[in-house]
Formats: structure tokens, sequence, C-alpha cells
């Protein structure tokens, strides 16, 4: 791909509208995005002058310029602890989550196809969440497999039957999307539990902007400071019935937790306190936090810890970090939780497989938002196409998060693969396979200066009787070359994703 | 959504127990630190001026020695300064007490300011980093003035940015209750020159140790200034404990420590201030009763002694009120919660 030019006949129709690669010293001179998409340069394919200023004006910019200043966004990020800490038995250590200063890009219009298409999906999650709690007219109807749901071990029977607050269960979400050659915007998978990363959306903003103003100045972009206040909103106006000035919360962990630092950062913007479980107590089926004038009622819990640390009581019993008695509380309709708890079935990855179909069958629509094509390796016919097809696939265990356990097919030794095979055919129903999928890039500062590296796009929406999107969302980018895996234990890092207003 | 309105002028925000334990040991660990390394300093010059007991003064004032002895043969310049810096296995070194001020610090995040997170995380951080080669001999002196520096600094942010509602009042009352305490130590590490049996007293050596004192107090300019010609040891011992203006007296911070907790009292209405309120006000009557010569006589020793089990009892009391253990909760015994991690003690009992 390296030494490919980009925009030369007999290509990929899909790079054929880039615009000549500006020849010379500048910062682009070098960048070949080859057959992928690439973010910058080709955005939805017809010129934008937004665009080609702020390339114009990256392209102008020396080297090393640069690099100070991704050192001092670094250096920045430190100081501030915007960091993850990683605990060792003698030691803390600090770090940060890798950033990159060049910003990516979209579009107002490209922006308004992925936010319709984000509150599509948000709406048949929680309609399919409500009916397999409720009716089970989805199952009854035999459009998904009832085994697959009532037999999920993310499948909540106390939810059963339990009316949650405005019917919202995915208070919010992140959807993650890729892009492929052509552009087209595809779910890669849905977050329906405690999604995270929203924090590095507004702070790679507010590192952007203080280390990068020139390239910024005069672009109008659509904000993304007011998070906070939505997902405050969305927690008191969900909140029980007859209470005047709810008293919302935000459950975290602990400082030992890696994302702590995320629920510091959404705390503050949504102006709550931050409390882990021993700050709450439950009494008479109802929540309170421990204050300095005694017990204080506590009406609505944005809470960042997994169902099965909850409540003790409910859950795991050796959790130390929940709250004894919260599900009952929750139960008897006296405190809202959010995300609702039982959740983790809708973004299992072999009910994601029905996510087109679910759709349908909810809102009478068709996806606005495409599912990259899934083989369901629980059914004989797709674990049959996944075993024949094996070298040419990702294949992914359903249970897992954060990119471990799979195998990408292309990328795999033979040894490796025929290891795999093993695994698969020994457990079947814990895996889905999916095409690879050639991620967009975007131009990122790398050791030999601008390259391409492939970025996914999680956007973040905040439901509370409505859904709201925040503008832009989380861009990971794969930082090693050639890398398919934007995952931040996986050596991904994050970059600050702009939204033209216009 | 938003307040515009300062919540005390309506209905006071409640405060988070843990947050206000937090906020009291946080000013409590970084006024320790500061103090610590004041007390270095002047040690250092005590023994560069002949003093050959210094190092294990500091040992004796810290109520360190079984610990310490238990792995040091003697009081030497390098183990007792390797002991109080960088010695991560003693709780009461600066590099202990800097990890907890930040794990504090990490605990209070939603509440303190990002400026004071910022200072504190970079503070820590260099603290965290020093070895042996920093803690030289002709290194220690500029360390702990840069320890100092940061610490002010720390202070200085703090009263710039840090919101006056309930956090910072205990935040405060942690920093006076924790100079009160401070003081009578810094007092003791020299009050052996003030027993009549010992000879000496009043001597060259002894005045100009005691300049030392004031000096790591930051109060030697301030005493010439009041008290002029007057150097007498028992004079000074007089402005330390008894002086009103004095940032870093017994008198000054028992004040404070009264106003602190006054204002939850009456502004946040926390009854159960009013009965450590009362406590603080016996011991400023028992101090304000005595003369300095007067302490003196009875024994300054004893007499700093019975304030630091006093100035602990009133912690205690302040913990049992505002952020009771979870057993102790009127109204929760039946539910059982996992230990708090952040139970935190004086270390210096």
């Amino acid at each position: 791909m390296a030494d490919k030019r980009d925009g030369q006949p007999g290509q990929d129709p899909a790079t054929q509208n880039i615009p000549e690669t500006q020849s010379g010293t500048g910062l682009f001179s070098h960048y070949r995005n080859g057959h992928f998409f690439c973010e910058l340069t080709n955005s939805d394919g017809t010129p934008d002058p937004q665009i080609d200023l702020i390339r114009s004006r990256l392209d102008a910019l020396p080297l090393n310029d640069l690099r100070n200043r991704a050192r001092q966004a670094e250096q920045e990020l430190y100081n501030l602890g915007i960091t993850f800490t990683v605990y060792s038995e003698r030691d803390a250590i600090d770090r940060i989550l890798p950033f990159d200063l060049v910003p990516r890009i979209l579009t107002q219009a490209e922006w308004r196809h992925v936010d319709a298409g984000v509150k599509q999906r948000v709406r048949a999650l929680n309609m399919f969440l409500w009916d397999i709690y409720h009716d089970q007219k989805i199952l009854n109807d035999g459009i998904i497999p009832r085994d697959l749901v009532v037999g999920n071990a993310n499948y909540c029977p106390a939810m059963i039957g339990l009316d949650v607050p405005g019917g919202t269960y995915v208070h919010v979400s992140g959807t993650d999307l890729v892009r492929d050659d052509s552009g087209r915007f595809l779910v890669l998978e849905d977050n329906a539990r405690t999604p995270s990363g929203v924090s590095y959306v507004i702070e790679n903003r507010h590192t952007t902007l203080r280390v990068m103003p020139d390239i910024a100045s005069g672009i109008d972009l659509m904000p993304v400071d007011e998070y906070g206040v939505h997902l405050q909103n969305a927690l008191a106006e969900l909140a029980p019935g007859g209470v005047d000035d709810p008293q919302v919360v935000l459950l975290s962990p602990g400082i030992y937790n890696s994302a702590y630092f995320e629920h510091v950062f959404l705390a503050r913007e949504m102006g709550v306190p931050l409390v882990e479980g021993r700050d709450l107590v439950t009494e008479n089926d109802r929540v309170y936090m421990r204050t300095t004038a005694g017990l204080r009622p506590v009406h609505s819990i944005y809470r960042r810890l997994n169902d099965d640390f909850l409540d003790p009581e409910a859950f795991d019993p050796t959790s130390m970090l929940g709250v004894p008695g919260l599900v009952e509380a929750y139960r008897k309709g006296n405190v809202t939780i959010a995300n609702a708890i039982g959740t983790g079935v809708a973004d299992d990855k072999a009910v994601y497989a029905y996510m087109p179909r679910i759709i349908r069958y909810y809102l009478a629509e068709e996806p606005i938002l495409s599912n990259v094509e899934t083989h369901i390796c629980a059914e004989p016919e797709g674990l049959a196409y996944t075993l024949a097809n094996l070298n040419n696939l990702v294949v992914k265990p359903v249970g897992e998060s954060g990119g471990y356990g799979l195998i990408i097919g292309p990328h795999a030794t033979k040894e490796e693969l025929a290891e795999f095979r093993t695994k698969l055919e020994a457990d079947p129903s814990n895996y889905i396979s999916q095409p690879v999928i050639s991620l967009s890039v975007s131009p990122t500062l790398c050791e030999d200066g601008l390259e391409p590296r492939h970025v996914d796009l999680r956007p973040f929406a905040v439901t509370g009787k409505s859904t709201w999107v925040l503008p832009g969302g989380l861009s990971r980018v794969a930082l090693r070359r050639g890398s398919l895996v934007v995952n931040s234990s996986q050596g991904g890092g994050s970059k600050d994703t702009w939204v033209l207003a216009q | 959504m938003t307040t515009t309105v300062d919540p005390i002028a309506t209905v006071p925000l409640p405060l988070l127990s843990r947050y206000a334990e937090c906020t009291m040991w946080l000013a409590r660990y970084m006024e320790r630190i500061e103090n610590l390394a004041r007390i270095i300093d002047v040690t250092e010059t005590f023994v560069r001026s002949g003093a050959s007991d210094g190092w294990r003064a500091i040992v004796q004032i810290n109520a360190d020695e079984e610990r310490f002895f238990a792995t040091h043969d003697a009081a030497t310049a390098r183990s007792v300064i390797t002991f109080y810096t960088i010695d991560t296995e003693n709780p009461t070194s600066i590099v202990s007490l800097a990890h907890a001020a930040r794990e504090n610090a990490r605990s209070l995040r939603p509440v303190i300011s990002t400026e004071m997170w910022s200072q504190l995380n970079i503070f820590t951080k260099f603290i965290r980093g020093l070895n042996r080669e920093d803690i030289r001999p002709s290194e220690i002196s500029q360390l702990c003035a840069r320890i100092k520096q940061d610490c002010q600094t720390h202070t200085g942010i703090t009263e710039g940015t840090f919101y006056r509602d309930q956090a910072s009042i205990f935040y405060n009352a942690g920093r006076h209750l924790e100079r009160a305490d401070q003081i009578t130590r810094l007092i003791d590490i020299k009050y052996h020159t003030l027993l009549p049996s010992e000879a000496g007293v009043g001597s060259e050596v002894d005045i100009s140790q005691w300049s030392a004192v004031l000096r790591s107090a930051a109060g030697y300019h301030a005493y010439r200034r009041v008290m002029t010609a007057d150097i007498r040891p028992s004079s000074i011992v007089g402005f330390l404990l008894k002086s009103e203006a004095f940032p870093r007296s017994l008198s000054t911070n028992l004040r404070h420590l009264h106003g602190n907790l006054t204002q939850l009292r009456r502004d946040y209405n926390l009854r159960g201030a009013s009965r450590i309120v009362g406590r603080v006000e016996h011991l400023r009557n028992i101090l304000d009763q005595q003369t300095a010569t007067e302490i003196i006589v009875r024994g300054l020793h004893e007499f700093n002694d019975w304030i630091q089990s006093e100035l602990q009892d009133i912690q205690r009391e302040i913990a049992n009120v505002f952020w009771p253990a979870p057993g102790l909760a009127a109204v929760d015994a039946k539910i059982s919660q996992p230990e708090p991690v952040t139970g935190q003690t004086q270390s210096q009992s």
C-alpha cells in the first residue's frame, strides 16, 4: 500500500475522488491511504472547503513543531491526571491513554446520518429490552431464538415484569462504528451496559484546541461540553415519581478502578456526588447516602459498576463494592438505576446479529446504520461457513470485550488458525464471525511523520424521555502500523472528533 | 439543573461523610509533610552548630523510637533522613505521607478544584521519584526548601480555588488541628534545654538553637518585631504557644479550629459539632490561664504531650460524629458493610 499513488485511475472507485496529494515537502507529502477510506481527505466524496483548509494548515506545519505540540499535550494530560492507574503490588503507575493531536473530521451530513442511525438503534434496544422482560412478543413470534435471549448469561430474571421509568433501560449507550473502503458506516457492536470513554471525547477536545489553536481557528465545530448536563437531566427526569428535586449520584467502584478518572470527570460535569458502595445504605427499601448531617435520600444512580457487583444480596455475595438491598429498592420503584440491570443481553455479540431484524420488528423501519455481516457459530450454517473461511474472517468470542480472545484470519499464522479451529469446534456457540472490514484511516502522527492509522468511532447517546447523541464521539486509533485493533488494552489511542457545524 | 444561587443562601448541599474525612486528612498530611521538612531542615542546622543528639530528637518527637531502632543501630544523619524522607516502609516518612495525601486527593477529585489536583499530582509524583542522591547532605536543605514551597503552593491554591462550603471547613479544621499538634512537637525538640537541672540553659548555643526553632516555624522576624531584645527561651516558647497573631502558634490554631467547628454547627446545622466545640474551648481556657513560665515550671514536655493527646481525642470525636464507622451508625446496625479503606490514623500517637 505504501508505494501506491492515491487517486490513480484503475483503483477502487471509492478512492478516485480524493484530491491530488499535495506535492512538495508538506506533512502530507508522504501520506498514502491506499484503498482505505481516509477520514480527512475523502469525507463524503465532495470537496469541502473547510476540510481543505484544515488539511492545508496541517500540511504547512513543520514536523518538529507538531512533535513539540504532541509532547506538550502529553505532559498536560499527565499533569492534569487524565490518566488510568495501573496498580501493582507495591506501586501505582499512572498512564495516559495515548493521544493523537490530528483531529478526525466528520461533515454535518455525515453526522446527521450517524445521529439518526444511533437514535434509531437506541429506540429499538429499549423496546427490545422492555419486551423480553415483559410479554416476550419477539420471542413468541420467532424473530429471535428464545434460548439466545432467555438462556443468555446476561438475561436477568430479577428484571422480569419490572416497569422501569420511561421504559428506558439503556440510558447511556456507545455504538461502535467503523467505515469500510467506500466510507459506509457499519455498526460493529452495541455497548448497552456501562460504556466508557466519553470523558476522553471532551478532554480530547480541550487538549486539541489548546495545542492546535491555529488549525481550529475560524472552524465552526459542534460543541461537546453539554454531555454532563444532558446526562444529569436524563437521570433527574427518570427519577421515581413524586420527588421534586431528585438527588442524583454517580456510583463508582472507587479510586482503584482503572476508569476512575472518567467517573470523577462525569460526576463533576453532572454536578452530583461521586459515591462508592460504602457511602450508600438501604433502609425500608429506600436508598440513602451517608453525609456529615446523617442519611440523605438518593433517587437516581448512574452506576459505573457491573450488574454482578451492584448488590451482594441479589448477585455476587462476595462483592464489597455494591450496596446491600439496592436491587430490592429498585424493584420497589424507589430508585432509578442507569443503565438498568440486565441490559447486557442486548449488547451480546450473538444478539447483535439479530439487530437489523429487531429494528424492523419494533419500528417497521429499515436500519439506518447497517450491521457488519455476521455469522452465528451457534447455528450450524454459521459454523460451517466460519470453519470453511477461517482465514478470511474475524472470529470473536461473544462474551469478551476489549479485543481479547479474537482472531483476525488474514493476520494469523497457520498454527494460530489451527489452534483456534480446535477452540471453535469445542465451543461453537461462544463465537461469531465477520468478514474483515478494512477500517477507515485517519492521518496520525507517527515515528516517520503523518501516516494513515485505522480508526473507529463510538458515539455516545443519552436517553431520558428522549435521546440525545453527543456530536462526534470517541475516535479510537490503532497506533501500530496495519493494526485493526483500536482497544486501549491492545495498543490503541484516541483523537479528537470534530463535527463541522455546517 | 445548575444552581446559580450560592447554596448557603438556600439549602446547604449535603457533604458525603467520606469526603469530609478525606478533606480533613488531606490537609493534615500536607501540613505534616511541610512540618517534617521544617524539622529536618532545622535539625540539620542544629547539628551543623554542634548539637550531637539532634537527629535522635526527631525520632523522639515523632514517637518513632521503637520502629526506628528495630531496623537501625544508631540515629545518624543518614539513617534518620532516609527514614523520614524516602523510606516507603516507614508510614511517617514524607514519601508515605505524600502517598496518603495523594490517595485522599484522588478520592476528593470530584470536590477539589482542578488546579488543586494538578499541583498535588505533580508534587506527589516528584516525592515518589526521590532517591538517595536527592537526600545527600549537600542536597537536603534545598530539598526541604522545595518541599516547603510546594506545600505552601498547595495551601495557596487551596485558599484561592477551593469552594467555601462544608468540605473547605473540614479542610481548614484539619489544617489547624495539625498545626496545633506540630507546634508542640517542634517546641519539644528543644524542651530539654529548659529543664532546670540542665547545665547551659540560656547559653550562646542554646539561644542560637532556639532562634533556629523560630526560623523553622517561619517566626523569627515576627518574633523579633514583637519581642525586640527579649530572646529568653521562655519568651520564645510563650510566642510559639500563646501568640494570637502568629499563624503557627498553638493559640492561633486552637482559635481557628474553634471557629471551624462553630461554623459547622451554625451554618450547616451540624449539631454534633457542639460537644467538640466545648472540648476545644476547654483546651483554649487551659492555655490562656497559664504563662509560658508557669508551663515550663510545671513541665513543658508533659504539657506538650497532654495537648497532643487532647488533639487526638478531638480528631477521634470528629470522626465519631461526622463519619461514624458503619457498624456504629445509628440507622443501619443490621447491615454489614465492608471496612472503609480510607480509615486514617494519626500515626504519631
